[in-house]
């Protein structure tokens, strides 16, 4: 049996990309932000894109930080589904299948500021795409490619009456094989879990799905692994091999 | 019509914006899609839905509606009500049904 060590993860954490993230959220001080707060793991999750995730990482590189980059996608429910990778290369064709099922354009003073930074603070342009607005994909095929292209699938925030799956569906579907269903920061696990014993079967994590940089690590996710890893992570999730969530 | 007609008319509690009362009503939404009420509502409506988080105030300013009607008794967050007073949208509850509301303001606008 490998050593198995115990790794604090935020997998859920908006950069400045966002509409709704303050603009202090650029890859750098998010990153600093990360490590102030103790956190090995951190999870790039912003509406729809994904053009910082890799500057994140880059920002990340050296400092003891790992960063999976990833995207919360709106399904045509109104659904948001969290999708981590290990690396940039297939969350970047999700975003062309995402872009191009997302219509509609920003209005920056309606809906906020959609800033593309690198690791080196400068802007490198804004997003023009409705990042706010739902994908026509459905939950079944969003899960589906974000599996085939080797990802993790995330309901996010399902104690949340707006956008969550439980909120917007009434219930989750039996054939939707999510990997793991995210608990907000608002609500405490336990008592979650208690209240709809029925989702037993899923692994349950908590993120704090941070817009600030003061709300980074605001709740968070003990996964006890070998390394970190997605493959690792997707083990924590199933129980497998002496990997498990110890927290929450 | 105006909003002031109709929230008389039907008797409907105000929360914020009442100096924007004699905003004129041309027509009416209701869905909790945002997506959907951005695609296909219009400038003038009056938006019915159960959504109470902050998005709402700026889909419905977005859009240029009338109003907000949150149905069924629904009250808006705290956040809600802030943001719709700075940017000026009026916020109704009614205790109504969003079927209710809907039908009783679609009859007013089209007797008139």
């Amino acid at each position: 049996m490998p050593a198995l060590k115990k790794y604090r993860c935020d997998l859920h954490i908006h950069t400045c990309l966002s509409p709704c993230a303050d603009l202090d959220m650029y890859p750098r001080a998010l990153v600093a932000g990360s490590i102030k707060a103790g956190l090995d793991v951190i999870g790039i999750c912003d509406h729809n894109a994904a053009e910082n995730a890799g500057y994140v990482m880059s920002a990340a590189d050296g400092k003891g930080l790992t960063v999976f980059p990833g995207m919360e996608i709106t399904s045509r429910e109104e659904v948001h589904i969290l999708s981590l990778f290990e690396n940039v290369e297939p969350l970047y064709t999700l975003q062309k299948i995402v872009y191009e099922a997302l219509p509609g354009v920003n209005d920056e003073n309606v809906f906020g500021c959609q800033a593309i930074v690198n690791e080196h603070d400068e802007v490198e342009g804004v997003s023009e795409k409705l990042l706010i607005g739902s994908t026509t994909l459905s939950l079944e095929t969003i899960v589906e490619t974000v599996h085939d292209l080797g990802g993790i699938v995330i309901a996010a925030h399902v104690d949340r009456e707006s956008f969550g799956i439980i909120g917007q569906l009434g219930f989750i579907p039996d054939t939707l094989s999510l990997d793991a269903l995210e608990v907000s920061y608002r609500t405490n696990p336990a008592e979650f879990m208690k209240k709809f014993p029925e989702l037993s079967r899923y692994p349950f994590i908590t993120s704090s799905d941070a817009h600030r940089i003061e709300d980074i690590g605001r709740a968070y996710t003990v996964l006890e692994i070998r390394q970190p890893t997605i493959e690792e992570c997707l083990k924590a999730f199933g129980g497998s091999a002496g990997r498990r969530i110890v927290e929450p | 019509m105006t909003l002031a007609d109709i929230a008389k008319k039907l008797n409907l509690r105000v929360l914020c914006c009442t100096d924007r009362l004699d905003r004129v009503v041309s027509g009416g939404y209701v869905g909790d899609l945002l997506s959907d009420v951005i695609a296909n509502s219009r400038a003038g409506d009056i938006w019915i839905t159960r959504q109470s988080h902050r998005n709402i105030v700026a889909v419905a300013s977005l859009k240029e509606h009338a109003a907000v009607i949150l149905a069924l008794g629904k009250e808006p967050d705290d956040e809600t009500l802030e943001k719709a007073t700075d940017e000026g949208v009026p916020l109704i509850v009614t205790n109504l049904s969003g079927f209710e509301v809907a039908g009783r303001i679609y009859e007013l606008l089209t007797r008139s």
